[in-house]
């Protein structure tokens, strides 16, 4: 996907060449750099990243190599100002997302009010019939988030998708700084740099204060793992360690006296949070897919009984289907009573016939998404494909409308990536971290920034060869 | 801690140890190849893989008992589930399994060294560059070993890959010392001969023991000393003593942790009190073969007993 790059908004220079706000002590300090000694590090910061195996797995890799994700030294910054606006967007749009969920499992106030068509909860498969009339402890579904953003104007940040399910990618925002810190450490001495670091202990904060009544003064976290063959292993390894929390596979775990315990060398003990890093459908074999080996047979029972906090709930995955993510504006209306502050992707949802006859004839220039894919995987690039997939997507798309919605190609923001002929714009994204618990929103200030190394490409998923940068939050 | 995560570090420091004594057998079992005629040096490679217990496996391979095919399949044939490579591999996989249970540093050891040893192991060893091949591997297993030393908490983790360590290499000096005198030995002629005292030096050296082996010994090379050296000599760091010692010492501290002894402490016990009564005279009065025998099966007993008493898998 190509893009036009004079309406390409770039976060360091603007058209005439002069530095934004945000970068000019970056800038100033990369003015007295050696471009060799920049590379130099470069490669240094790859080989920290091996030693240390951050590594993930690729599905479908045939050779089952771990790959590392593509580190880039060029930060990406955010002033305080520019901060501040984005975390009253999130949340108020997290809320809404909080809200919206135990409705969907309630009352189901914003059919009832003709908001959204029923057909959309009823029949999606994410939604799960278990979860109707259930009050997760503390009354929190969306524990932890990861909100995609892009950017498109100096003052225009848009949410690609919410990602309220299980989001991913919190193990590099640490990393990445990290390694910036090793590899650049006069910078942050020079600039005052919002730290991540304590994310891990916000974590373990905001998921023991969801703990259920059973629970002792000190809640039991676990991380559930499908194992070391999940592609985002690494992470779960990187955040039960910095937690102080158990990693558990579903082989560790069964029910013990109507808990959920762990076998541990002195026996069950039981767990009070379970950070899953599981999909509902393996959560449990007696309740969903009955051929999983990664859950724990029985987990909903003793959930709906109210002695195990599950985090993020189950059936908060309806909320990352791309079709209800079309009235996400109508949502977060409904339950906030306000505006949205940050905008949405327009979004043609293609199960209505003027959107899919839309879509149809302007195919080329669209983005057309499964509406419950993610990753990356099974869209199609209008302006990237040729004729013969064009013409082939626009089969599937009519044989199967309600499965796709379509939005513009966006012109994504920029910012320079080093390459082996120097600094070059790349187009990026952010997916800022926010923590949710009965004690309020906690957004960790700063994220993952996403890079796609490609010139022009707009794609920048780790599993289709995107990349990653240190993301900065300046101080005021 | 995890059941799973005791099995995991408890099998991450098994795997690395036996990578670390299957080079340093490979080593002695070169050195002694070397200096030999064919037909002969067949024979010692042979004995290196009886001792690895790899010697079925490569008989299925079809491959020559010569050095170059019995130093490749050892160290890093891709069909050999027990080679070198895959045992650094399976002690990597372990780590990662039990990532949360081992610190930053005794994971990016352990990590670093199957790098390390894929790279060297990527191409065929040949004889020029195996001395620098097995080194690397000692060297590699020595740095987790160190990391874990001078990093990890002193607790129950602590002591599962202690226990990892000395059973396996408990075990592997019993049969280093066993296949040497039951196996080599085509005669009693042969006690006491050249190729006997070659054979000898070699014991020693695949157990690291021989400049302590000399410096106690004053040079009198002889199976009864030997024997006396790798069973009972509770100074040096591979004999069967100083492991049961170490065993002792970390069980008595998981004892100690979780306020009660386990059936794994009695067999741990019996087992030390034989050893702790025993004399050069009585082993070879029972039979050296017979006793490292009953050694070997009593480790593998205890060490059984320890996966069921700490429910490493269920």
């Amino acid at each position: 996907m190509a893009s036009d790059s004079s309406a390409v908004y770039d976060e360091m220079h603007d058209a005439a060449g002069s530095v934004h706000l945000a970068y000019s002590e970056y800038h100033d300090w990369l003015g007295t750099q050696q471009p060799g000694w920049l590379r130099q590090q470069s490669d240094e910061a790859e080989r920290f990243f091996r030693r240390t195996g951050i590594t993930f797995n690729v599905y479908g890799d045939s050779d089952g190599e771990e790959r590392l994700i593509p580190f880039d030294v060029v930060p990406r910054i955010v002033t305080a100002a520019e901060w501040r606006k984005l975390e009253r967007g999130i949340t108020q749009r997290v809320r809404a997302l909080n809200a919206f969920i135990h409705d969907i499992y309630h009352r189901q106030e914003i059919v009832r009010a003709g908001r959204l068509p029923e057909h959309l909860i009823s029949q999606n498969d994410a939604f799960l019939p278990q979860m109707v009339g259930f009050e997760p402890p503390g009354g929190i579904y969306t524990h932890i988030v990861g909100v995609d953003l892009v950017r498109t104007g100096p003052d225009e940040f848009l949410v690609l998708e919410d990602n309220a399910r299980t989001p991913s990618g919190v193990s590099y925002m640490l990393e990445n700084r990290e390694t910036m810190m090793a590899m650049f450490p006069e910078l942050f001495t020079r600039i005052a740099v919002r730290p991540v670091s304590d994310y891990p202990r916000r974590l373990a904060r905001s998921l023991a204060a969801c703990a259920p009544d059973v629970a002792s003064d000190r809640p039991v976290v676990a991380v559930l793992t499908p194992g070391i063959y999940n592609s985002a292993y690494y992470e779960h390894a990187f955040l039960a360690d910095q937690m102080g929390a158990e990693l558990v596979e579903g082989s560790d775990l069964r029910v013990v006296d109507g808990r959920i315990a762990m076998r541990t060398t002195r026996g069950y003990e039981p767990i009070d949070v379970l950070y899953r890093r599981v999909d509902d459908e393996f959560l449990d074999p007696l309740t969903f897919n009955p051929a999983s080996v990664l859950g724990v047979p029985g987990i909903m029972d003793i959930y709906r009984a109210g002695r195990i906090t599950i985090a993020n709930a189950p059936g908060t995955g309806i909320a990352d289907d791309k079709a209800i993510y079309s009235y996400m504006p109508e949502i977060i209306e409904f339950y906030t009573g306000e505006k949205p502050l940050l905008g949405n992707v327009q979004t043609w949802r293609c199960s209505e016939a003027d959107a899919l006859a839309y879509v149809l004839d302007n195919l080329k220039e669209l983005v057309v998404k499964e509406v419950h894919g993610s990753g990356g995987y099974g869209m199609l690039i209008g302006p990237t494909s040729s004729k013969a997939e064009l013409a082939a997507f626009a089969k599937k798309l009519r044989a199967r409308p309600e499965q796709y919605i379509a939005q513009p190609t966006l012109a994504l923001s920029t910012v320079p990536i080093l390459t082996k002929a120097g600094l070059a714009p790349r187009h990026v994204d952010l997916r800022p971290f926010v923590l949710v618990s009965p004690s309020g929103i906690d957004i960790t200030p700063g994220g993952l920034t996403r890079v796609a190394l490609k010139q022009g490409s707009l794609v920048v998923n780790s599993s289709q060869g995107g990349g990653t940068k240190d993301s900065w939050v300046l101080e005021d | 801690m995890l059941g799973r995560s005791a099995n995991g570090i408890f099998w991450m420091m098994r795997n690395l140890e036996r990578a670390e004594n299957t080079a340093r057998l490979l080593d002695a079992g070169f050195r002694l190849a070397l200096t030999r005629g064919q037909s002969a040096a067949r024979e010692e490679w042979r004995s290196v893989l009886v001792t690895i217990g790899q010697d079925v496996e490569f008989a299925r391979h079809n491959l020559d008992y010569t050095g170059p095919s019995v130093t490749n399949f050892i160290l890093r044939d891709r069909d050999n589930p027990g080679s070198v490579l895959a045992m650094f591999e399976s002690a990597r996989s372990n780590a990662r399994t039990v990532r949360t249970a081992i610190t930053r540093e005794v994971w990016e050891a352990t990590n670093e060294s199957w790098m390390v040893l894929r790279e060297l192991l990527s191409r065929p060893v040949r004889a020029g560059n195996l001395g620098e091949v097995l080194a690397a591997i000692r060297r590699q297993s020595t740095l987790v070993r160190g990391a874990m030393d001078g990093t990890m908490l002193r607790n129950e983790i602590f002591n599962f890959a202690r226990i990892g360590t000395f059973i396996e290499r408990a075990d592997n000096t019993a049969r280093i010392l066993d296949v040497k005198y039951h196996l080599l030995l085509p005669s009693v002629g042969w006690v006491g001969s050249t190729l006997d005292n070659a054979q000898w030096e070699t014991v020693l050296r695949s157990v690291a023991g021989e400049r302590a082996y000399r410096w106690l010994n004053a040079g009198s090379m002889d199976a009864r000393g030997i024997a006396e050296f790798l069973i009972l000599d509770g100074r040096f760091p591979r004999s069967l003593t100083f492991c049961y010692e170490k065993l002792r010492s970390n069980m008595a501290s998981l004892a100690r942790e979780y306020g009660q002894e386990t059936p794994a402490h009695e067999l741990l016990r019996d087992a030390g009190s034989r050893m702790h009564h025993t004399n050069t005279a009585q082993i070879f009065e029972y039979g050296l073969h017979e006793t490292i025998v009953t050694v070997i099966a009593g480790i593998k007993a205890i060490a059984e007993a320890i996966a069921a008493d700490y429910r490493f898998t269920v």
